[in-house]
């Protein structure tokens, strides 16, 4: 038990932490609309959580919105959510920091947006399912051995074994995006021949019981005051944002694999 | 449930009870085989009068003009197929500006869809980014909840332009029709709308610690009603107001505190103001690239408050100091009464002195000198209708090139909705239809169409429409043989390259007349007022072909990623001005 710790500490310490820093300083060729100088503006990993109306076409219109504002999307998931009729996208993109207000504000003003809400690393749980299928054949370069080593590094990884063919094993393995990636840098470092892989995206969900942005979204709370509404004056004060930190994101849970 | 209370219709019978429940009265549009069941409907409908158009272009700008004349949604409709294509440019140009038009259009049955049937265009995926929502209807019963949606997406906050797409099987097929049961749930307005009473606050010192104020009026000023609240607000802090294109008008130009339109082609004193302003108050406008100039180097002293509606305008072009996002004219109540008064006019004073002899060079002071320049023109039109005592009631239709400067220069608009003219998209062509729906909108204005003869070639065609549909329209032809505004930048930029800038066209006054349409040629200056009067008294359609000067310029002019206070001024060596001294 004591040397597993271990193995697994060392292994998320090596690929864990050089994987983190993946994407996120790469600028952009294009000349993005949404940078207001010539100079290219630094980008970075945002991740967005979208409720949208669960209907034909409301998949364009969002992916639409990001092509017409130039932005790459590293990944999207869609599925259903807790509510009848909705949908729930995390949408991960590469963006100047500048960008998220206006990604956000662009977001809502779809017809069929219900909820959006911007999350980081550090208040959400963020998780990617990944498949991959890896060569395990008796003459391959770890010959007998090849299965068991996989079998060492799927326990290791917290993986599964899914699938096992004559020639080939299919793993399963949820997790952060950089753990993914840890893994199947083990497996290509260790000599192994990854023949298949498909990453499903990153899936994130804020933690703690219910975050006001959630009981606005179930319709629990009042919407936030506008300016337009009768009573505007009397809800001037009443921005969910200026609530104390530990009452909108109430995060009781340290993410003790970070 | 088939009573007199819900009576069960088609399809396309349901439409047009719904757009009657709406208030619509007008509808632009053009029949086609896919939309042939509601064509067949209308009789039924004898409240709502259909327009032909002579293309289904004209009826996407005739919804746009009729909305912009009025404040009401402007409707139109088309068949499937190239009828829905051809209202594509339509919608752009209102998405641009966001203007309240609701577009019709018939669809192949829904068991066809996507099989490449007949006249089958996939025409919400091609209108997705210019308009603000869109449908496909593909049953009966869908109608009217979807029509009365789209009403209420079309004219809440930002208003804009929706598309709704109803298959033929959709228009044959029975429902129930209940209008009450198919309203919309309560608007849900943008999520990001809210007061925040810390920016208010911060607003309220920036306002009262300015010495060089100047608010820049857009067009949601006009979206919002706000005319009195914005000449309220700067009657009390003495602060001079800019106005956008879409503005003009908002702010009567004869008050003491209007400077006039800013931007490319504004006058020169407007833009050194905004220039050497502390703050800048954005009201309902989006700092386009044709108001601000360079950037880098725009209002670099000036803090920026931006009154905005739509949430994802905050700091995409221009990175402001305090934004209060929600309908003008309600922050501005709010605001108001939490400013003091000041009497301190030495600002505006400023401003005034700096006009100097800016003036005194404008074209409109030239003496006569045989030569009859657009300027002149339009500003004769302006005199003609103010000494008539028909300012208020005068509508002017632009189309898109040197005229409309020119017209935003020498006209002086008094009152909102006076000026109709595509402002965001630059759509040529634009004009003779809009002002046909501004017409239907207000029959008892007197509505002006002043166009170049590039663009009114462009939709020349509806001319047939004025006659069928007995409008009182005069026509202003601004003809100078040129596309001016594309002439002129090829004169500035591109070395006087007049590549395909010249353009040939037929004898307008004949064209009118095989229209039936009253016509007259104008090439002097003392004949424009006379004529005017006739076209404006005659009350039938007259078209006038204003000969004028063939390389005039506007001026002034901030050349392209220059700065705003960088402005070209007419020419000191300019030949038209030489000529003029000569004589």
């Amino acid at each position: 038990m004591g040397l597993r710790r271990t193995l697994q500490a060392s292994c998320f310490l090596t690929y864990g932490l050089t994987l983190s820093a993946l994407p996120t300083n790469r600028s952009h060729t294009n000349h993005s609309p949404l940078t207001t100088s010539h100079s290219p503006l630094k980008t970075m990993l945002h991740t967005f959580i979208a409720l949208v109306q669960d209907k034909p076409g409301v998949l364009t219109r969002v992916a639409s919105l990001f092509r017409r504002l130039n932005i790459n999307i590293v990944s999207l998931t869609v599925g259903e959510s807790e509510r009848a009729d909705t949908s729930r996208m995390t949408i991960v993109c590469e963006a100047p920091d500048t960008a998220a207000h206006r990604i956000r504000a662009s977001l809502y003003k779809l017809e069929t947006t219900v909820e959006v809400d911007e999350v980081n690393r550090s208040e959400a749980v963020v998780r990617e399912l990944c498949l991959i299928k890896v060569a395990a054949s008796p003459t391959g370069p770890h010959g007998v051995h090849s299965r068991s080593q996989i079998f060492e590094l799927v326990t290791v990884f917290r993986a599964r074994v899914v699938d096992l063919a004559p020639e080939s094993i299919m793993l399963e393995m949820t997790g952060s995006a950089s753990k993914i990636e840890g893994l199947l840098q083990v497996l290509r470092e260790s000599g192994y021949d990854v023949l298949e892989v498909s990453r499903t995206g990153r899936m994130a969900m804020r933690r703690g019981h219910h975050t006001t942005r959630v009981l606005r979204a179930l319709g629990t709370l009042p919407q936030t005051p506008t300016l337009g509404s009768e009573d505007g004056a009397d809800l001037l004060d009443l921005d969910p944002d200026a609530l104390p930190e530990e009452e909108s994101l109430p995060n009781q849970f340290k993410d003790h694999e970070a | 449930m088939n009573d007199n209370q819900h009576p069960t219709l088609t399809g396309a019978e349901i439409l047009w009870a719904t757009l009657a429940g709406e208030g619509t009265t007008t509808v632009f549009g053009y029949p086609g085989g896919a939309i042939l069941p509601i064509y067949d409907a209308l009789r039924k409908f004898p409240t709502i009068h259909h327009v032909l158009v002579r293309h289904e272009q004209g009826a996407s700008h005739m919804a746009d003009g009729y909305a912009r004349a009025s404040g009401r949604v402007g409707v139109c409709m088309a068949t499937s197929g190239p009828g829905a294509t051809n209202l594509v440019t339509g919608l752009a140009t209102a998405m641009l500006d966001s203007i309240p038009v609701i577009a019709i259009t018939g669809q192949v049955s829904s068991k066809v869809l996507g099989s490449d049937a007949f006249q089958e265009v996939d025409i919400t995926g091609i209108t997705l980014p210019i308009t603000k929502h869109n449908f496909v209807v593909t049953r009966a019963e869908d109608v009217a909840p979807t029509v009365r949606l789209a009403f209420q997406i079309a004219t809440n906050g930002r208003p804009g332009p929706v598309l709704v797409d109803i298959t033929k099987d959709a228009q044959q097929g029975s429902a129930t029709f209940d209008f009450e049961m198919s309203k919309p749930a309560a608007y849900r307005p943008h999520p990001m709308l809210r007061a925040e009473s810390s920016a208010m606050r911060d607003a309220v010192a920036l306002i009262q610690s300015a010495k060089k104020p100047v608010i820049l009026a857009g067009h949601g000023v006009v979206d919002s009603g706000a005319e009195a609240e914005v000449i309220a607000f700067a009657e009390a802090r003495q602060i001079p107001i800019a106005s956008t294109l879409l503005g003009l008008g908002a702010i009567p130009s004869n008050h003491p505190l209007s400077l006039g339109m800013m931007g490319m082609h504004g006058e020169s004193w407007v833009n050194t103001a905004i220039q050497e302003a502390d703050l800048l108050l954005a009201f309902g406008m989006r700092f386009v690239d044709r108001v601000t100039g360079n950037l880098a180097s725009y209002a670099p002293k000036a803090k920026k408050i931006h009154v905005e509606i739509d949430p994802s305008e905050i700091n995409k072009n221009v990175r402001v100091d305090v934004s209060l996002i929600g309908d003008l004219k309600t922050v501005l109540q709010q605001l108001s009464p939490m400013l003091s008064k000041t009497n301190d006019a030495s600002w505006v004073s400023e401003i005034n002195m700096s006009k100097g002899t800016a003036a005194v060079r404008d074209i409109i002071n030239l003496p006569d000198n045989g030569h009859l320049y657009a300027a002149h023109v339009i500003h004769d039109i302006w005199r003609e209708a103010q000494a008539a005592g028909r300012l208020e009631q005068t509508i002017i239709v632009t189309d898109v090139g040197q005229h409309q400067m020119w017209e935003a220069q020498y006209f002086k608009h008094e009152c909102s909705r006076s000026l109709v003219t595509s402002g965001g998209l630059g759509t040529m062509g634009f004009a003779l239809p809009a002002a046909i729906g501004a017409k239907f909108a207000c029959p008892e204005k007197d509505v002006w169409v002043i166009a170049g003869d590039g663009g009114f070639q462009m939709t020349a065609a509806e001319l047939s429409t004025i006659v069928q549909e007995r409008l009182a329209i005069n026509i202003a032809v601004i003809n100078n043989g040129f596309l001016g505004m594309v002439r002129q930048w090829q004169e500035t930029f591109y070395d006087k390259n007049y590549s395909a800038s010249p353009i040939l066209s037929p004898d307008f006054v004949m064209l009118a007349a095989a229209h039936g349409i009253d016509a007259a040629n104008v090439t002097t200056r003392p004949d424009v007022t006379p004529t005017v009067t006739k076209a404006r008294t005659g009350g039938k359609p007259f078209l006038i072909n204003f000969a004028v000067e063939k390389e005039d310029g506007v001026y002034p002019m901030i050349a392209p990623g220059a700065a705003l206070h960088e402005m070209v001024r007419r020419p000191a060596k300019d030949p038209l001005l030489e000529t003029a001294e000569d004589e």
